[in-house]
């Protein structure tokens, strides 16, 4: 009995101590892009500094490291995902190369995206992530196509669509799972519930019982979890795929978590009570996991071995990144059309 | 060749497309009915309720699905209805669907077709009315393409569904029950003209219906010895410079007219590059800005018609169209 429960003990802490790495290795890709955009944009009272090397809005998603990770260790690498302009967390656990990304925050023609996208459109189609998007909302109701795609194809790939609670106050929301509802499409919803829009609480913004009960009210079945609680996460997705794969129709995820920075890079958050960031930071993701990792027995060694390896795989990819070259000017002219390429004027 | 209307030209091309290529889907409001103007009639009792998908009135889905259709390997026709509604998914088409293939570094394509029908239509009033191919013609990343005939409405359509571009394909409402011989399996090249009418002494650009008001307005200006050429544009963007240019260096003259509201039109933008090109004496006819009303008369006033286009084009040859000059503007200020 003692042997099978600490057998099962060091299964649960080797699963967990994976999905620990996919956080810290978030956490790190986070904290290296905030680095490296001070002065990136001239907002919320911030000036602009030339000399930024990651340029525009940054959108970081540092403390809601749990709900990429947890939901995409239920996907294949054939599965589709579509994003958020919060969107780095979602594209290394989907299984982006980090060195690539950082390339692409740092506008390299060894980007990802060849450098025209940048961090607010961050996408690696090779891994099935569709991209992230610039506009709250958007990518639902795309993500619902693929699916509808994907049952028209025969094919077996399911979609996970990310989205933030302030998506659910846009129209696309009700028209996408209303029609993935009806059409009985293979989409995981989640709802990254960070509790802000923009400056705003989203609370003050939302009527009603919110996310959950808004799916539930279109047919989805709705679940609610703690989203700094990586294992909660990862449980309640393992389950709502195997729903999903099973033809049960779409499903939904409320993920519960906290923005730890502000709406972009630069943004103090100035406009929100310091105790509430304080009572968040207790939940930490990471921490959170930490903890659990030792009470599973894993040595506190291994932990931070994993906190490294994340550190150095990220600088490696910011060293990469500085010295990697920009785009040529004339690719400003490619991949626009090809019918009508060259007619510019 | 097949006599067919506009619509069933259309019908045609979207079936024969479907049978060669599994990929091809069509999407919207009403299709698997048969569509409002009967323009899929019969294509779900062919192919079956999954290719031929009827959708809620869900504009910003309907298109964003599309995309996310197309970027998974389908070639999705979508139906709009009419332009107007197309603004409730506007950001599917602008900033999605246009921009998806550049953002992204050309990872993806974004193979749509999005009909969106154009123009008067029986007092339609306001929201129905529209012709805003300008407004998709200024956006990068998409093709805008306005068919005048039921022989273009085939092949054009047919080079739309095969285009690897997100296609803006804008019917003209008032053309549905156009009759005209149509070559099933012919497709058009996107962006090359159509010379409608030869002439000598104007060339007339246009497209949409406005093409038969500008042969008839072209016939009765033969009548009183004026030789009009008559471009149909047929693609909006990429537009077939060339022809054009070709066209006014040898007349001289170029007067473009649309239905579409004329100031910010897509006519100011072919008249501008032949003054830049070529130097001669250009005008414009189009709507004045006013919103389409619903009474016959108020519709009327946004209508161009035979008889105001021959008047602009009878002052653009005698050089009546010749804006006033700035000395007579000065003078005209400083007499108030």
């Amino acid at each position: 009995m003692q042997a099978s429960t600490s057998a099962a003990n060091a299964s649960h802490g080797e699963h967990l101590l994976s999905l620990y790495r996919t956080m810290a290795r978030i956490r790190a890709f986070e904290n290296a892009a905030e680095e490296a955009s001070r002065g990136s944009v001239a907002a919320f009272g911030a000036t602009i500094d030339a000399a930024a090397l990651v340029r525009g809005p940054l959108h970081l998603s540092t403390g809601q490291e749990a709900v990429a990770a947890g939901v995409c260790a239920n996907l294949a690498r054939t599965d589709y995902l579509t994003s958020t302009h919060r969107g780095h967390g979602h594209t290394l656990a989907k299984g982006a190369d980090a060195m690539a990304m950082m390339c692409e925050l740092f506008g390299r023609a060894a980007g990802t995206n060849k450098g025209k996208g940048g961090s607010m459109h961050i996408a690696d189609f090779a891994v099935g992530m569709l991209g992230a998007n610039g506009v709250v909302a958007a990518g639902i109701p795309i993500a619902v196509g693929a699916a509808h795609s994907a049952k028209i194809r025969g094919s077996d790939a399911i979609v996970a669509c990310f989205f933030g609670d302030g998506a659910i106050n846009r129209g696309p929301f009700l028209e996408g799972l209303n029609w993935a509802k009806i059409f009985e499409l293979r989409v995981l919803f989640v709802c990254e519930d960070n509790r802000y829009s923009a400056t705003t609480a989203t609370d003050a913004m939302t009527a009603g019982e919110g996310a959950a009960a808004r799916a539930r009210g279109i047919g989805l079945p709705a679940r609610t979890v703690d989203g700094n609680d990586v294992l909660a996460v990862d449980a309640a997705a393992r389950d709502l795929v195997a729903r999903l794969r099973a033809g049960a129709g779409p499903q939904f995820l409320h993920g519960l978590t906290y923005r730890v920075k502000g709406h972009v890079s630069v943004d103090a958050a100035a406009y929100r009570d310091q105790g509430e960031v304080a009572n968040a930071l207790e939940s930490d993701p990471l921490k959170v996991a930490a903890a659990r990792l030792t009470a599973l027995g894993v040595t506190a060694e291994r932990i931070a071995a994993a906190d490294a390896a994340a550190r150095a795989e990220i600088e490696a990819a910011v060293a990469v990144a500085r010295a990697a070259a920009v785009p040529e000017p004339a690719e400003a002219y490619a991949d626009v059309q090809d019918t009508g390429a060259g007619l510019w004027r | 060749m097949a006599l067919m209307n506009y619509a069933q030209a259309a019908r045609s091309a979207l079936a024969d497309a479907m049978r060669a290529d599994a990929r091809v889907v069509a999407l919207g409001e009403d299709v698997g009915h048969g569509g409002i103007f009967g323009q899929y009639r019969g294509l779900r009792e062919e192919f079956g309720a999954a290719r031929v998908i009827d959708t809620p009135i869900s504009e910003a889905t309907i298109m964003g699905a599309a995309v996310g259709m197309a970027l998974t390997g389908l070639r999705p026709v979508v139906e709009m209805r009419v332009v107007d509604f197309a603004l409730c998914a506007i950001d599917e088409i602008v900033n999605q669907a246009a921009k998806n293939r550049y953002m992204f570094g050309g990872q993806g394509r974004v193979p749509l077709v999005a009909r969106l029908p154009i123009g008067l239509w029986s007092g339609s009033a306001a929201q129905h009315s529209q012709s805003l191919e300008s407004w998709f013609a200024h956006v990068p990343g998409l093709v805008v393409v306005a068919p005048s005939t039921p022989a273009d409405n085939y092949s054009l359509l047919a080079s739309a569904i095969a285009c690897g571009d997100p296609v803006i394909y804008m019917e003209h409402k008032e053309l549905w029950g156009l009759d005209g011989e149509v070559a099933p399996g012919q497709s058009a090249p996107l962006g090359i003209a159509r010379l409608a009418r030869s002439g000598s002494d104007l060339t007339l650009v246009t497209w949409s219906n406005s093409v038969h008001i500008a042969l008839d307005a072209a016939a009765q200006a033969a009548q009183q010895g004026v030789s009009v050429e008559v471009i149909d544009l047929r693609t909006i963007w990429p537009w077939d410079r060339e022809a054009v240019l070709e066209s006014a260096a040898r007349t001289g003259r170029l007067l473009v007219v649309h239905e579409a509201v004329q100031a910010a039109g897509f006519g100011a933008e072919v008249a501008a590059t032949v003054a830049e090109e070529l130097g001669i004496p250009v005008g414009r006819l189009g709507a004045p800005r006013i919103p389409v009303g619903y009474a016959r008369t108020l519709e009327n006033v946004a209508r161009i018609s035979a008889q105001n286009l021959l008047q602009a084009l009878k002052d653009l040859v005698t050089g009546k169209q010749r804006g006033r000059s700035m000395v007579q503007r000065e003078n005209e200020v400083s007499r108030r």
